[in-house]
């Protein structure tokens, strides 16, 4: 048994920032049980990421560079994965809770009868187990829960550690590794991403400003868009806005739509249901702007505004603008 | 064609989620539901009963509270609903209620599609149906938003997924694990005669022998993962700081300063 394996997500050679994160708490790990930590990279010309990881705190890269493996496919990444585990025997492995990383964990786990412990918030190494905090019933409880056996694994919410920052200077070993699976062996077949262009991933922002039904309407999305542009965050949204079509399910933040975590969170004409609550109740910072002063997102905001948000939003856009000179 | 849908019983969403003296998890009294996102998993599986002719059933993995989801989704209008559970199952991880859940799948014979939610929302994960899904040898296509064409006679398949980025269109061949996020489709409500027909319906259980699963392979002790505890979150610190806005401009302003200050712009 040795070593801590790191998945490092790509999108078209683009990394996923939550990888970095993983590789923080890997490296802590790993530094508990004096092993070292291998992150695992697969992709098509992803050299480069290699040598990213290395500097965000890898002692080694697995580089598996292949057609078969250019976009994600659980088929082929959970063989290749799992012939790894046979040949390296880690202690522990763990990949970022996004789409990805949870399909290819779930299936990796399934595969080598591991126990995985997901969407993990905290996570430490107690007597040699994996010891995690994850949160349950959308966020409204915690669960303290460990992992036996002599292969481990966790998924990590985004955003739930530090980005590491990464050294230059740090050096390691790349080691080229084979694919496993030809492409004629492989069912799945990606026929096309069609990207969401010019907007900020909601899990990966610092700054989302959210609008629900006190918008009403598309047109009301104009002023909170204009202060998630000044401040280079994300739109989000309530379900509300999202049933009513005023803007798309992708933007839906909550128990039924996204987790996020952000430094700060602005809530436009939101009333704060709890299965919003459940979406966004671990932002840094959380503004409300609403209306009414009896509206249940003031209860978990740190700061609040109680007036009309096309008054107050518009007027936050041009403090802004003055004081971050944008 | 036969379509599974894989479901369990939840507190209602809106419940206050407690966790009381002897360290249980209590919602009130507050219903039980069907999780949110099996809904939309029902309701496709229906379309596709509608569309293509499927055959249905519904089945859980669990105690018997999991029966208030299976009534659920039969007064949807589902055909079939089984229940999987004996007392070696109490206590099981994952890993093990997916042993279960396979077997049961393959005892069946001819399924083609097991379809539910993208997540479990009381223990927030996919875990089990990920866990099937490799012991059935099945492919998964998960987060999907739409199905886009299913051939019946070839079993070729294609969706479109979200993901982090956008929309992806991929194709597979059934059988397949499909789990779907919640614009895929609106859920119908239950009909008044589905209604009588849930209320009336003897759940059939199955027990890990039937479904062909040893004992020691599902029961407790062989889970990977255990439960420490259950604690609510820690209450988020401080009251809210009304910033008074008889002059918009100028609370603005206040409470710019105030987010610069705090380092989060
Ligand atoms: C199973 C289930 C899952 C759910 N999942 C989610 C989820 O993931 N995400 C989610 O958000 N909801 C979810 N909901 C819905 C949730 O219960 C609420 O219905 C929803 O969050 C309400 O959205 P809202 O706050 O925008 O609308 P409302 O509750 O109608 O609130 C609108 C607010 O805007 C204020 N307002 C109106 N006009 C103005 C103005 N000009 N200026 C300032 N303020 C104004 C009003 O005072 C009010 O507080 C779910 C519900 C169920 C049953």
């Amino acid at each position: 048994m040795s070593g801590v394996f790191v998945w490092i997500e790509q999108f078209k050679g683009e990394p996923a920032l939550v990888s970095w994160q993983a590789l923080g708490v890997g490296r802590k790990l790993a530094d508990e049980i004096g092993e070292p930590l291998i992150a695992l990279v697969f992709g098509q010309n992803v050299g480069e990421l290699a040598q990213k990881a290395i500097h965000y705190g890898a002692d080694e890269a697995l580089v598996a560079d292949d057609q078969t493996l250019a976009a994600f496919r659980v088929e082929p990444y959970a063989a290749l994965v799992t012939k790894l585990i046979e040949e390296r025997s880690p202690r522990f492995m763990l990949a970022g809770a996004t789409t990805r990383g949870r399909d290819l964990m779930g299936t990796v786990a399934g595969q080598v009868g591991a126990g995985l412990l997901s969407d993990v918030i905290g996570l430490d190494v107690i007597d040699g187990n994996l010891q995690a905090t994850r949160p349950i019933y959308a966020g409204k409880l915690l669960s303290k829960e460990v992992a036996e056996g002599d292969f481990q694994m966790a998924t990590i919410r985004n955003r739930a550690f530090p980005t590491p920052d990464p050294d230059e200077s740090r050096t390691g070993t790349i080691t080229q590794v084979e694919p496993v699976m030809a492409e004629d062996e492989i069912t799945v077949k990606v026929e096309g991403v069609e990207e969401a262009v010019g907007e900020v991933s909601l899990t990966d922002a610092n700054i989302i400003v959210s609008g629900g039904r006190g918008v009403g309407g598309p047109e009301g999305f104009e002023p909170v868009r204009e202060l998630a542009e000044v401040l280079g965050g994300a739109v989000g949204a309530s379900r509300a806005a999202v049933d009513a079509g005023w803007i798309p399910y992708a933007h839906q933040v909550g128990q039924t739509g996204k987790v996020v975590s952000p430094d700060l969170y602005i809530a436009a004409g939101i009333s704060g249901a709890i299965q919003h609550l459940a979406g966004m109740r671990t932002s840094k910072v959380i503004v409300a702007v609403n209306k009414d002063p009896e509206a249940p997102i003031f209860s978990v905001a740190r700061y609040g505004i109680v007036n009309d948000l096309f008054k107050v939003l518009p007027a936050l856009t041009k403090a802004f603008k003055e004081k971050l000179g944008r | 064609m036969h379509v599974v849908v894989f479901t369990k019983s939840t507190p209602d969403t809106a419940a206050k989620v407690e966790v009381d003296a002897n360290g249980n998890v209590t919602w009130g009294d507050s219903p039980l539901v069907v999780n949110p996102w099996d809904e939309y998993a029902a309701e496709e599986a229906l379309q596709l009963k509608e569309k293509q002719g499927a055959n249905t059933t519904v089945i859980a993995v669990g105690p018997e509270m999991d029966n208030d989801a299976l009534k659920h989704c039969v007064a949807m209008g589902i055909q079939e609903a089984v229940r999987v559970w004996d007392d070696a199952l109490e206590g099981s991880d994952s890993l093990g209620q997916a042993k279960a859940l396979a077997a049961a799948i393959k005892k069946m014979g001819d399924v083609d599609m097991i379809i539910t939610g993208k997540e479990a929302v009381d223990v927030n994960s996919d875990a089990v149906i990920l866990q099937a899904a490799r012991f059935l040898g099945w492919p998964v296509l998960s987060f999907v938003a739409k199905i886009v064409e299913i051939d019946p006679a070839t079993g070729a398949i294609k969706v479109e997924r979200l993901v982090e980025e956008g929309r992806e269109t991929v194709s597979a061949k059934l059988p397949a694990v499909v789990t779907v996020v919640k614009e895929i489709n609106e859920p119908r409500y239950p009909s008044f005669i589905g209604i009588r027909k849930a209320a009336k319906l003897k759940i059939p259980v199955w027990s890990r022998a039937e479904s062909g699963r040893a004992r020691s392979e599902v029961e407790a002790g062989a889970a990977k993962t255990k439960v420490l505890e259950k604690f609510p979150p820690p209450p988020r610190e401080g009251e809210v700081e009304i910033i008074p806005s008889d002059d918009v401009e100028e609370a603005a302003r206040i409470l710019a300063e105030k987010l610069i200050e705090e380092k989060v712009v």
